[in-house]
């Protein structure tokens, strides 16, 4: 490893850091102080060191709120990214297609989140929407997301499939026209199947883009609150409740602020040691890719 | 207007705590301005640098104190030696 000369420029990043005290280290600090404290209004508060942690631990709707969770997180990932790659496959590779694509595509990253909310709820109405009424009536499917918690992630799923899955596609896409045509031509001489194409030559050379993809798409995913919380409100019952939206509820609705702190600071914590093993994961590939 | 911060409602124990980070944090960044160090291997399954191995140690502090207060009810104090120790480990060793 070099060593620079003169480290100077890091000042530069000074007013960047300053921000971030106020937007996130502050904050922080201030959800830690809430954490411990039962807080019954401004300067009324009583400290009870860590039982509010001690409650959020064992409370069962968190439990199952964060194992909601990892499988929305685990199904996302397990549908987007391979149907992400295959449209990337498909799009075409020049000619007046490929703009006309990439636009039709890129729409839905457009849409405000709370606005693709308010679409599904309308495109699902079992009553007045296309897809709701078409299975209830043209098929004959019994559809109500507003009562069947099947029905409910089913539609949550489509929602995010739709919206997020061209994300991974773009990427896909940006990575397989950065493959040069001489591994082409020579998968061509040696007879290669289309299918041995994809596995020895664009699937490896994807690998760099596509785990960005994972890692945007999974801490999104896990981050998720305004789309499910307008389409469901984390109903019925509590089938879609996602950690942020059971957070905000106990510490916006409920206006419990201190296990709405120790609640913050586990859902801090889960995030950030998952965001630790994906970025060690995202450097070693960037090391081993020698291109 | 006037500028409070009465609304971060401080109390000792965790002014302690955000004080002791900062301050780590603070004297690891002089300490490698002053004598820069190498990446290195350790016990750790991954290279790491110095403040790596700080973030690894408070981190994995986090989840030891979430598995202390969610499965027993031993008293703080053990749990913040166990917890100094295993920093140190990970700071001389990972």
């Amino acid at each position: 490893m070099e060593k620079w000369p003169n480290n100077k420029a890091w000042f530069l990043v000074l007013p960047a850091f300053v921000i971030v005290i106020f937007s996130a280290i502050i904050p922080l600090m201030t959800v830690i102080n809430y954490s411990v404290q039962d807080i019954f209004g401004p300067g009324q508060a009583v400290f009870v060191g860590t039982e509010w942690f001690r409650e959020m631990l064992g409370d069962y709707r968190l439990h199952d709120a964060l194992w909601r969770q990892f499988l929305f997180s685990g199904l996302v990932l397990l549908i987007e990214m391979p149907l992400g790659i295959l449209i990337a496959l498909a799009m075409p590779k020049k000619g007046w297609g490929v703009p006309v694509c990439l636009v039709t595509i890129a729409l839905p990253l457009l849409i405000p989140w709370n606005t693709i909310g308010t679409i599904w709820i309308i495109f699902t109405r079992p009553d007045i929407g296309l897809f709701g009424a078409g299975m209830n009536n043209l098929l004959g499917i019994p559809f109500d997301h507003t009562d069947n918690w099947l029905d409910a992630w089913i539609t949550v799923m489509l929602m995010e499939v739709w919206h997020w899955t061209p994300l991974v596609a773009l990427l896909g896409y940006a990575g397989l026209r950065a493959i040069p045509e001489v591994y082409y031509q020579a998968a061509r001489i040696d007879g290669a199947s289309a299918w041995a194409t994809f596995l020895y030559i664009q699937l490896p050379k994807m690998r760099g883009v596509l785990t960005i993809a994972f890692l945007l798409r999974f801490m999104d995913s896990f981050l998720i609150y305004a789309e499910p919380f307008v389409l469901t409100g984390g109903g019925p019952g509590n089938s879609t409740t996602f950690l942020s939206i059971y957070l905000v509820k106990i510490a916006l609705l409920q206006f419990d602020l201190g296990p709405g702190g120790a609640f913050s600071l586990i859902y801090f914590v889960i995030v950030l040691l998952f965001s630790f093993i994906f970025y060690q994961a995202l450097q070693r590939v960037g090391k081993g890719e020698k291109v | 207007m006037r500028l409070t911060f009465e609304w971060m409602e401080w109390t000792v124990p965790t002014a302690i705590f955000c004080g002791t980070i900062i301050l780590t944090v603070l004297a690891m960044s002089v300490w490698q301005t002053l004598a820069p160090s190498l990446e290195r291997r350790g016990f750790l399954p991954i290279p790491t640098t110095p403040g790596d191995r700080l973030f690894i140690g408070i981190l994995s502090s986090v989840y030891i104190f979430f598995a202390w207060i969610g499965l027993t009810h031993f008293a703080l104090w053990i749990l913040l030696i166990i917890v100094l120790c295993w920093i140190f480990v990970v700071m001389i060793w990972g």
